[in-house]
């Protein structure tokens, strides 16, 4: 089954966020407030490494495993949507500590009241797809 | 080596862990951004029928919620197998900060007061987990995105709107830490 690979590396990031604390709604406020390294340590290694990554995906013109050459789309051009929507999920992430992915991890952790996080951003979605003409893009 | 990874991981492993699962995405023909799921959610929920954003063709985005669903399984084993009975290490100014909010520092995840048993029988409670999820979905799909598909993906394809959306995430956290959680606790 061709799914099964994406069960696996949604399980590795799972394992990940949760061993690297990065789930954590004690970090995210420690990152907030500037005291400690670690989340930006986290975020910065990734970004690093990533573009690294990108950078030689490009420069090899790598094709993934349909044979179809890799593709990154570049982001649409607006500044209103970014800064906005940013800060408005920026205010929810240190509310809640959590981030979309950070929020299933947790449920699988235990922590049953991220349902009701999750209930909130599925809520938050549709509302944003109800009122989204409206809104500076 | 169970017993390594049962330690807490340092954050230079994650980090390469992560922009790993980013590169292994894109080989599998995809690309790494997990707040569209909310919204393959909303429409698997039947809010297509209503409004034109979440009318598409869920399929396509399948293999987003198998990843999803690996998240929880990850969870899951993180918590049995993987589990550490190690405090987190959180930082000293961060424990005193928190302690003048009145949020004790209980050596978990994630503190008691707000996430454990007994917020069953707290309105004020449910009620800033529901909003708080609310910005986070509402203010990734205005954004076009989150951590994972701005943060990481945007960001090391060198996006500036990636930049301009991460400018926005620390503006708003900032905002809430510094000023509006004194307000709410």
């Amino acid at each position: 089954m061709k799914g099964v690979k994406f069960i696996l590396t949604g399980i590795l990031f799972g394992i990940v966020m949760a061993k690297s604390e990065a789930i954590s709604w004690y970090r995210i406020q420690e990152m907030f407030r500037f005291q400690s390294f670690h989340m930006y340590g986290i975020i910065g290694t990734a970004v690093i490494l990533g573009m690294l990554a990108v950078y030689l995906i490009k420069k090899t013109k790598l094709r993934n495993i349909q044979g179809q050459p890799i593709v990154l789309h570049d982001k649409d051009k607006s500044w209103s949507r970014y800064l906005i929507g940013g800060s408005i999920f920026g205010l929810g992430w240190a509310l809640t500590g959590a981030c979309p992915g950070p929020m299933f991890v947790n449920i699988g952790y235990g922590y049953w009241a991220m349902i009701i996080v999750v209930l909130g951003a599925l809520s938050g979605t549709y509302l944003y797809g109800t009122i989204k003409n409206k809104l500076p893009h | 080596m169970l017993e390594l990874l049962r330690q807490p991981w340092p954050w230079y492993t994650s980090g390469a862990a992560i922009a790993f699962i980013m590169v292994l995405l894109l080989i599998f023909g995809k690309s790494f951004g997990f707040s569209s799921n909310l919204r393959t959610l909303c429409t698997l929920a039947g809010a297509g029928k209503r409004h034109q954003f979440f009318d598409f063709d869920w399929k396509t985005q399948k293999w987003n919620l198998l990843f999803l669903l690996g998240a929880v399984l990850g969870g899951v084993i993180a918590a049995t197998l993987l589990k550490s009975e190690i405090p987190m290490a959180l930082s000293q100014s961060t424990i005193d900060d928190l302690a003048k909010l009145n949020i004790i520092f209980d050596g978990q995840l994630n503190p008691s007061q707000l996430f454990g048993y007994q917020l069953i029988s707290s309105p004020k409670g449910i009620v800033i987990l529901l909003a708080g999820g609310a910005l986070v979905g509402f203010g990734s799909r205005y954004a076009g995105g989150c951590t994972s598909g701005h943060a990481i993906s945007g960001l090391s394809n060198l996006q500036l709107p990636s930049l301009l959306a991460v400018i926005g995430f620390f503006t708003g956290g900032l905002a809430m830490t510094h000023f509006l959680l004194p307000l709410i606790f």
